[in-house]
């Protein structure tokens, strides 16, 4: 006898006391202390607040416990955090010209003014396990240098004086906010670069992928890549000038690409812009590549027909946090939608098993005659 | 739950929504893009609906959450615990007690009251999505009201079908002007939208809101050789013998058993409490 089926609020708890259970893992382990993955999993913390769209180590660190490392879920948890925060306002535009550089590089000169700075990178790293961490040993310091002092003037400002890389307007413009107001389409600069900075890392990697193997080419230079922190200002309208509320860390990827010229333009190179908090190098570059393919009709280009330059597919699909929720929502019961179909495919085939009886009668008949 | 505004969402927020519904009011059919807010609960799981019931939820509503036509699946159990913590207002799981339902995938069976509102989750709330996928098209082809897409797309479905092949999510006319997409219900709910409520219509990950005022006429879309069917199992409900109700099937063994049953569980809870028995009913003792 079919009852219905009650008590879904039970299943539920039941299922969160579970999920906490499997989260803490075996009780004899040590727990994980949320300075443990602030400090030991910063890239993942560094994702985290990139893409959940806050800048707070702590509160990243405590997501990914949260969410037993889903970097996913945790972003998602860290952008539900997000929304419920009053906004006081926007900061001055930060100048990465004055970032205190942990790294620097530049492929498009062997050397620059400021240095070729390596920084903590897995560059040239051979990928071979290290077994001595599984033996939790000491590691020993790394040697020191005097920072620098002077600001670090960015590669494409060299290019800029020669007028041969496209100059980027100024605008006193206040940016859309793509948390306080709808996607639209045509999306802005400031719009689409948002969307990149906050999209997944994934998604944008293999979009920057597909133009590097030929959907929508556009080889692309990295003109400077910096990592390193830069003050955040804000003008407090009661103090009526700037003061710094903090300091943030930063990936800033500038790329250089190439630039045919036209009929009324002489040939100059073309740049791709990625900003991304954290060290978040790929995410940064791969953003760059991605800002550069979207840039094409500004530029006068062809549109190709590449997934990379079509702004609407690549802003709608690159949050993950939209993507996995409706993608994971086919779990929910859809048993109302699918018994129509099932009504439906029942009387179809019904109609279809009809005539085609109708039609065999028809051909017997005529083979009798 | 105090650390949050009343219905979970700031005040701010919930007047920006009220605004776009009653645009949506104005304009019935029409999709208006709101500031959709990331939710505690995952895009695509009823937070355009979410937003919306937060925005016109009062201390004094009493709440019904529904999926599937029932009270007590998982996501409208999940929904309506959220609004017991954080708004305190009364739920009910009795449609004729609820000021506001908000519903995935059904309208009840009763008909609605003018004090009523009834809210539907959305996933996609552009009709002519799955004919033109781009948004800067639809929006065009809605303000130009050329909506021949769709019609062709009808036609070919019964040229290849003989039939209309849509049986959820089946395309309506509000008011003579837009065609709306009346969310993933099935057909047999689409005639129900003629109705006394307020229906307001959210689609959070997709930014949309739209809404149905009262007494607004709501035509599905077929052809006049092709009439417009409401199509439900041809059975009664097997626990209250409703014979005007949407059924789901319930498989009982694997020899081919099975039942019909209301999708609406308040529905068929409220006739077997009047006396009706089904053929597998039991008499209420």
């Amino acid at each position: 006898m079919y009852v219905a089926v009650k008590g879904g609020e039970r299943a539920i708890d039941n299922a969160h006391a579970w999920l906490a259970e499997e989260r803490r893992g075996d009780p004899s382990v040590a727990e994980l202390s949320l300075a443990q993955i602030r400090e030991q999993l910063k890239l993942a913390v560094n994702r985290v607040m990139a893409e959940g769209s806050l800048y707070d180590p702590d509160l990243a660190a405590l997501a990914i416990k949260q969410s037993r490392g889903d970097l996913i879920e945790a972003i998602f948890l860290i952008r539900a955090y997000r929304t419920t925060l009053p906004r006081f306002g926007c900061s001055l535009p930060v100048e990465t010209g004055e970032m205190a550089c942990d790294r620097r590089i530049s492929a498009t000169f062997k050397d620059v003014p400021g240095g070729q700075v390596l920084g903590p990178t897995f560059d040239y790293t051979h990928r071979l396990l290290d077994f001595k961490l599984a033996a939790e040993g000491e590691t020993p310091e790394a040697p020191r240098a005097a920072p620098r002092q002077e600001p670090t003037p960015h590669v494409t400002s060299f290019l800029g004086s020669e007028d041969l890389i496209q100059p980027e307007p100024a605008s006193e413009a206040t940016p859309r906010d793509i948390t306080r107001a709808p996607m639209a389409f045509p999306a802005d600069r400031s719009t689409r670069l948002q969307s990149l900075t906050r999209g997944d890392e994934g998604f944008i990697l293999g979009m920057a992928y597909s133009t590097q193997r030929g959907y929508a080419r556009n080889h692309a230079f990295v003109g400077e890549l910096r990592i390193g922190t830069v003050p955040v200002e804000m003008e407090i309208p009661e103090l009526g000038f700037a003061i710094e509320i903090g300091e943030v860390e930063l990936t800033e990827c500038e790329t250089v690409n190439q630039f045919k010229g036209s009929k009324v333009e002489p040939p100059q190179f073309t740049r791709g812009y990625g900003l991304v908090f954290g060290q978040s190098e790929r995410k940064a570059i791969a953003m760059a590549l991605v800002d550069r393919a979207l840039r094409w009709k500004e530029l006068g280009e062809d549109n190709l027909g590449a997934a990379a330059q079509d702004e609407e597919f690549v802003l709608s699909h690159c949050d993950n946090i939209q993507a996995t929720g409706f993608l994971e929502h086919i779990k929910l019961p859809h048993y109302v939608d699918f018994q129509a179909e099932l009504e439906l495919v029942r009387k179809l085939r019904a109609e279809a098993e009809a005539a085609r009886a109708v039609t065999d009668a028809e051909q017997a008949q005529e083979a009798a005659e | 739950m105090s650390d949050y505004n009343f219905a979970y969402l700031d005040e701010q927020t919930k007047r920006m929504i009220r605004r776009a519904i009653l645009k949506g009011l104005a304009i019935p059919g029409y999709q208006v893009p709101f500031a959709s807010r990331e939710m505690p609960m995952p895009y695509g799981w009823g937070t355009g609906g979410v937003q919306v019931s937060a925005a016109v939820l009062t201390p004094e509503d009493c709440f019904k959450v529904i999926d599937q036509g029932a009270d007590d699946t998982t996501n409208a159990v999940s929904i309506r615990k959220f609004f017991e913590r954080t708004a305190g207002v009364a739920t009910t799981e009795e449609t004729e007690k609820a000021s506001i339902i908000q519903t995935r995938h059904r309208i009840p069976e009763a008909a609605l009251r003018e004090d009523q509102i009834l809210v539907y989750q959305v996933p996609i709330p552009e009709p002519l999505r799955f004919l033109e996928p781009r948004e800067t098209e639809t929006r065009k082809m809605h303000a130009l009201e050329e909506y021949g897409l769709m019609h062709v797309k009808l036609y070919e479905d019964i040229s290849q079908h003989g039939a209309i092949a849509t049986s959820y999510a089946y395309p309506v006319k509000v008011e003579g002007r837009y065609v709306m997409d009346p969310s993933p219900i099935p057909k047999f709910d689409n005639p129900k939208m003629e109705m006394a409520a307020i229906q307001l219509f959210g689609a959070g990950r997709e930014q949309r809101i739209y809404a149905v005022p009262p007494h607004t006429r709501v035509v599905s879309l077929d052809f006049e050789d092709y009439p417009f069917e409401a199509a439900k199992a041809d059975h009664a409900c097997d626990l209250c013998a409703a014979e005007d109700s949407y059924l789901d099937e319930v498989i009982l063994d694997d020899a081919g058993g099975r039942m019909f049953v209301c999708s609406d569980t308040d529905y068929c809870r409220s006739r077997r409490d009047a006396g009706h028995v089904g053929r597998l009913g039991e008499v209420a003792a």
